[in-house]
């Protein structure tokens, strides 16, 4: 509710702005015009295209970042050679922004979903990361060796020991990863997709002077972002390390 | 045969002010389903001796045996609980924690889901099976990591002042409950403690350690009747032997 009403009034402030005739209507459009523009693409299905095309690369991007993330993190918290291995590439890999590598991957890869889901992954890749190697190293040694007397090795140590140990870190970890998937996916639309996707539409209209859409598709960019943020991470929290008890609610 | 062989364990390690022995040539053995209590000051190698035990750490010298077979490592022949309530795992319910070793083994999922409940019925606790650890009181926690450590059906059960944290009267309840299931499961214990009342509660057999270097002091036999009045004589005079032995 708090969030619906803060959101409401920048809203009106964006609405207050937009009639005062300081800017021109086509540059700056009242909420009426974007609504418009976003129902009939709604309407004609090409905005659930768009974004299904930009959610689609996300997942995979995110998907390939998390999984190999996680086991390449939890290796390199575990294991001390892994971590001197891979930790100068990740720090000199890390600041290097992920569309700086956008003209590398089209150029190799050609405009398209590769190149787009290569840069949603490498974006993606250094929060789990870092994430999931402090995580493996700040599980509690108590239950290590509680679980070494009761006979967990290898893969079922990690998985059923190490992972879940270290869960709040991970999930810390996948949340930062998708905000910077997300956030990396449409620059990345923009420069290396052609057709569709999210990014797409924005930097398309562009080209026609349509603001009506590209804030339209803005508006879909954010909705998004704060259903997975509040709703889907939220409620994967709530099951697990809330439930666990490893991490506390805040005092209210 | 002896359930644990303990013979000429020595363990030294290197600090920043020189090599500091731990233990220092330590010989014992346990009679099987006997309660074998240790105490000392901290600083005895009580603790390190256990962990050798256990098999998380090596002597430097000597050889610890189980029922026979050198330890070169943990094993399913021994079950251990330690002085942390943490010990448990938070993301698994109290069913889930007792199952773990079972899980381990490779026993499959209805079978272990019975001997976890059956473990804790055995104290007490088979109501909260569905809990998970941080909605439980310490005394409860220790209660499952007890369950925990018997599922498997280890031969020896290795404590390691598994009370030290609990309030007094809530420690006392839980020495009652584990002279109950000692008695109903014949486990060869080695319980490590400061605590002499405890030990003189528990044990059959204490031995007595002292520090630097950590070594065997005295051993006292305790013959009395079970379960124990911890405000007779007899129970007094004994625990005031162990006294003398810990500070003479």
């Amino acid at each position: 509710m708090k969030a619906a009403m803060s959101i409401a009034v920048a809203l009106l402030l964006y609405e207050v702005l937009a009639r005062s005739g300081v800017f021109a209507a086509a540059l700056v459009p009242g909420l009426p015009a974007i609504a418009r523009a976003l129902w009939s693409m709604l309407a004609d299905g090409s905005m659930l295209k768009h974004a299904g095309a930009t959610l689609y690369r996300v997942a995979l991007g995110l998907g390939l970042a998390a999984t190999l993330g996680l086991a390449l993190g939890v290796l390199m918290g575990r294991w001390r050679p892994a971590e001197r291995f891979f930790m100068p590439l990740v720090s000199v890999l890390m600041p290097i922004p992920s569309l700086a590598w956008a003209p590398v991957f089209i150029l190799w890869f050609g405009l398209g979903d590769v190149a787009t889901i290569l840069i949603v992954f490498y974006a993606a890749s250094f929060p789990m990361v870092l994430n999931a190697w402090t995580g493996a190293r700040a599980v509690n040694p108590i239950w290590l060796r509680a679980a070494g007397a009761m006979g967990a090795r290898g893969a079922a140590l990690f998985w059923k020991v190490v992972v879940p140990a270290a869960s709040p870190f991970i999930l810390s970890g996948l949340r930062q990863a998708f905000q910077r998937a997300w956030i990396a996916v449409v620059g990345a639309e923009m420069l290396a997709a052609s057709d569709y996707g999210l990014g797409w539409v924005i930097f398309d209209a562009k080209e026609f002077l349509n603001a009506d859409v590209m804030l339209a598709a803005l508006a879909v960019i954010g909705a998004i972002g704060f259903v997975f943020e509040r709703l889907v991470f939220g409620a994967l929290e709530r099951a697990t390390v809330q439930r666990w008890g490893m991490l506390r609610l805040a005092r209210p | 045969m002896d359930t644990i062989q303990v013979a000429g364990v020595s363990l030294a390690y290197d600090t920043p002010a020189g090599r500091v022995s731990a233990l220092e040539n330590v010989s014992f053995a346990t009679e099987p389903s006997e309660f074998l209590c240790i105490v000392g000051p901290s600083g005895c190698g009580k603790t390190t001796l256990l962990n050798m035990i256990a098999g998380f750490l090596r002597p430097g010298a000597g050889e610890i045996r189980i029922a026979g077979h050198a330890v070169g490592g943990e094993g399913f022949d021994r079950g251990v609980v330690f002085q942390d309530f943490a010990q448990l795992f938070p993301w698994r319910t109290a069913l889930g924690n007792v199952a773990f070793g079972l899980e381990m083994k490779g026993v499959p999922r209805a079978e272990r889901e019975r001997i976890a409940l059956e473990q804790l019925r055995l104290v007490r606790l088979e109501k909260f099976a569905a809990a998970y650890p941080h909605h439980l009181s310490g005394g409860m926690q220790q209660r499952v990591a007890i369950a925990r450590a018997l599922a498997y059906n280890p031969a020896v059960l290795l404590m390691d002042e598994p009370f030290a944290a609990l309030d007094a009267m809530t420690r006392e309840e839980m020495q009652r409950l584990l002279a109950e299931v000692w008695r109903e499961t014949r486990k060869t214990v080695v319980y490590v403690t400061h605590n002499v009342a405890e030990a003189v509660y528990l044990g059959d057999r204490v031995i007595v350690m002292s520090p630097h270097p950590g070594t065997i002091r005295a051993e006292v036999r305790i013959r009395l009747p079970r379960p124990r009045d911890a405000l007779s004589v007899e129970f007094l005079q004994h625990q005031k032997e162990l006294l003398g032995h810990l500070t003479g």
